[in-house]
């Protein structure tokens, strides 16, 4: 078979066209440097544009809020994990995103005199909820989209990334990408190349993540040798419609929504007597499955109800519409009369990349700068989220880490040279599509998928313990063993979606074993990652960020501590 | 329950013309055509090709012909559809890259004729432009487009020529037109005032009824005509 390859030279290269590449591709354009994206996608289906709720900025314009209050909240809410230099600097960039962002045109919700509008979300301890009714997500996409129209970033869009390039002299130089729509390898070269892959949900049975977040760029970063940080910290939302996990914004209950079990209960006062509902995402998700486990959800089944009613029906309809709207299409339910049947729902990952706070990526984790290499947004560890992320602040996150990267990455290509490709590297990429197209195996992608998603969400969810854990990683690596072996039906070079499958269960294999061997290797609780045998966060020993990275003999690990300023850990009660 | 689908097939590069295939397949209560194309993709049929991503009606990645008529595969629920065979169909007027999946490129193209980004040419305040709800009330409903392209690809008069600027494009120019904080109306205006544009709409309202996001785009559409044949800027 004739795979053909193609060449491509840029400054920079941006891969992912959600909100962190988008902001990134902008920053770069208006520093006048050449810039290219790819995405899998066309960018106005990246995943940011399913985020609902808001984008967190302490503008005060709902009560006496403050860059500092605004601090405290992410660093309390990370369970002392986030590293507090990089919050620090966050929370005052970003002030300056949502104003910059209304610049771009965003369609926010106002106040009746005609300034921003803003909403309490769970963890915040002031309505700090910069929105967009509850399709705000959208809206910022949309946005960025758009500007980058008008800059005239050159797209590449429906191109899957094979391969990124690292070279020998830990200089990274572009990305190998096969061609979605008409085949074909194309050899992305550049100076500069950033990750903004988005997040790994889709390594979960139930989650709320669209079907292209397979943690794509994690699994290219770890077969090139590159460690990972923080895996095991996995954000369950605990609102994700039942059964299939879609997303129901926390708005929801920053609008005043009630959590009620089986007994008719507002259960949260049990496990969050002072913020109820607008606790943590950690504590709420663990409550409600502990009420769930311990046969209090509706009727004794898997379920409880996010119950709207109250709010009456013109609040429901001008502040929470699209929710409105998928629970009727999706349940039959229209929330105005009946109370939604959710449980929790895989949502976002709190580890990633390891970055500086310019999402330069570091080589060791720690302190080494990779040459060319930087990430963004979710697939990014900088760590502003530590243990657990609060709600709006990921929006918030991509747009101003994706700013500060491509401001970065527009310094560092001016005084850089284009390195090379290595023919080695282009071969590989092409032997491995080459494997899918020509070679012939017996296990499908989905069967591979379907088993990876038992054992994650039996086995490495919300409660976790040493034997399922201890499990799951032998487990994962069976399947991954299994790789050689998958079989793509599909043997055409135009839009195989069975090919993308393929990959894509690949990357989901690869990173999986990374969580959970994480979450074995954590022998404490804290934020997202509880350990029922272990239920005590235990800062003695654990008050590190966890490094892996992948070898043949399974995961290994090195740590690196918090960054840690102002704000010394304590007891987290809300 | 056992249903059945009639799949347009073709892969140009490889099959002479498009011909249809049958699947039947046992269906779950509340599936959506998308979970019917996902199971037999997965189950059945590993070379079916088409377009899907968020699987909850915001991304607009999934829409298709869907017995006759353009939607979201990931909104249509499977027992609104009748008893009968469920046909699926790539969204017409656009090229066809495999199966469901269209060149989108074209439609994309025509948004980028309207200037379809925020003009600004006062300086901007240090902090936000002031817009009154009411303000924002005149382009909520557009700001929610997906461009999904269901509406576009469902105008006759699209159908009969590519270059009109089509429903999303207009509706894209409408939502700037209308923002209060926006400076680049005039110019936008004169780009839709076209034969191509604005003056191509017999408002047939087949992009309303196709819109998956139940915006009232022929509406939209009719507020811009009229504002330029008052030509109120």
């Amino acid at each position: 078979m004739q795979i053909e390859k193609y060449y491509h030279k840029s400054d920079a290269l941006v891969v992912g066209t959600g909100l962190a590449g988008l902001r990134a591709a902008l920053a770069l354009a208006d520093a006048g440097i050449d810039t290219i994206t790819i995405s899998k996608v066309y960018p106005t289906r990246s995943h940011s544009v399913s985020a609902q709720g808001g984008i967190a900025a302490a503008i005060g314009h709902a009560s006496d809020d403050s860059t500092e209050l605004h601090m405290w909240d992410t660093v309390k809410g990370s369970d002392y994990l986030g590293d507090q230099d990089a919050i620090e600097m966050f929370v005052n960039e970003a002030i300056k995103t949502v104003y910059e962002m209304e610049h771009m045109g965003v369609v926010f919700s106002r106040m009746p005199d005609g300034r921003i509008a803003q909403r309490r979300f769970g963890g915040h301890s002031r309505p700090r909820a910069v929105y967009a009714a509850d399709y705000t997500g959208h809206v910022l996409l949309h946005t960025l989209f758009e500007q980058c129209i008008k800059k005239k970033v050159r797209f590449f869009n429906e191109f899957f990334v094979l391969k990124l390039i690292l070279r020998e002299d830990g200089v990274v130089s572009g990305v190998v990408a096969w061609d979605i729509r008409n085949g074909g390898l194309h050899i992305f070269n550049a100076k500069a190349t950033l990750f903004a892959t988005g997040g790994f949900g889709r390594a979960f049975k139930i989650t709320s993540n669209s079907f292209t977040n397979t943690g794509d760029g994690l699994s290219l970063v770890l077969r090139e040798g590159l460690p990972i940080e923080d895996l095991e910290f996995v954000q369950f939302h605990p609102t994700g419609l039942y059964r299939l996990g879609i997303l129901v914004s926390e708005a929801a209950r920053g609008e005043g929504g009630y959590l009620i079990n089986g007994k008719g209960e507002r259960f949260m006062k049990r496990y969050a007597p002072e913020k109820m509902e607008l606790a943590p995402r950690d504590v709420v998700a663990r409550a409600e499955q502990t009420e769930i486990n311990e046969g209090r959800g509706i009727d004794g089944k898997d379920y409880i109800y996010l119950d709207l009613r109250h709010l009456g029906a013109e609040k429901i309809k001008e502040r929470l519409p699209q929710i409105r709207e998928l629970a009727m299409n999706f349940l039959g339910v229209d929330p105005i009369k009946e109370p939604i049947p959710i449980q929790p729902t895989a949502h976002y990952q709190m580890g990633g990349i390891p970055t500086t706070k310019r999402g330069e990526v570091l080589g060791d984790g720690k302190s080494q700068v990779v040459p060319g290499f930087y990430a963004a947004g979710e697939a990014a560890c900088v760590s502003i989220h530590g243990a657990n992320r609060l709600g709006t602040n990921s929006q918030q996150e991509a747009i101003t880490m994706g700013r500060i990267t491509g401001l970065a990455m527009a310094e560092f290509v001016k005084k850089a040279d284009l390195m090379p490709v290595p023919d080695k590297a282009v071969e590989e990429a092409e032997a491995h599509v080459r494997r899918y197209l020509e070679g012939k195996g017996s296990v499908r992608p989905f069967e591979l998928r379907e088993r990876l998603h038992e054992i994650m969400t039996n086995k490495v969810g919300i409660f976790r313990n040493e034997r399922d854990l201890t499990e799951a990683v032998r487990q994962v690596r069976e399947l991954e063993a299994e790789i050689p072996n998958i079989h793509v039906e599909d043997k055409g070079v135009r839009f195989n979606l069975d090919l993308q499958e393929a990959l894509e269960t690949e990357n989901l294999l690869v990173f999986s074993e990374v969580i959970a061997a994480g979450a074995l290797n954590r022998r404490e609780s804290r934020g997202a990652h509880y350990r029922v045998d272990y239920p005590k966060r235990d800062d003695e020993n654990w008050l590190k960020h966890t490094l892996a990275w992948k070898t043949p003999e399974g995961v290994k690990f090195d740590y690196k501590p918090v960054v840690i300023t102002k704000y010394q850990p304590q007891e987290r009660k809300y | 329950m056992k249903r059945k689908f009639r799949i347009f097939r073709y892969q140009p590069d490889k099959d002479k013309k498009p011909y249809y295939k049958e699947y039947e397949i046992e269906i779950e209560d509340g599936w959506t055509v998308l979970d019917a194309l996902n199971h037999i993709h997965w189950y059945v049929d590993g070379t079916l090709a088409y377009r899907r991503a968020c699987r909850s009606e915001i991304c607009g990645s999934c829409a298709m012909r869907i017995n006759g008529k353009n939607r979201l595969a990931c909104k249509t629920q499977i027992k609104t559809l009748g008893s009968g065979t469920i046909k699926i169909e790539p969204l017409p007027g656009l090229p066809i890259i495999k199966d469901m999946v269209v060149d989108m490129d074209p439609f994309f193209r025509n948004l980028e004729k309207v200037k379809p980004y925020f003009i600004k040419y006062s300086p901007l305040p240090e902090e936000e432009q002031l817009q009154t709800p009411e303000e924002r009330d005149l382009i909520n409903e557009a700001a929610m487009c997906i461009l999904c392209g269901a509406c576009t690809t469902s105008c006759p008069s699209f159908w009969a020529n590519p270059d009109y600027l089509g429903p999303a494009a207009l509706l894209k120019a409408y939502r700037f037109i209308f923002d209060s904080r926006d400076e680049g109306g005039k110019e936008r205006l004169e780009i839709i005032n076209d034969r191509n544009g604005l003056w191509r709409c017999h408002a047939i309202f087949n992009c309303t009824e196709a819109c998956p996001k139940n915006i009232n785009i022929t509406h939209y559409i009719k507020k811009l005509q009229n504002l330029a044949v008052n030509n109120q800027f």
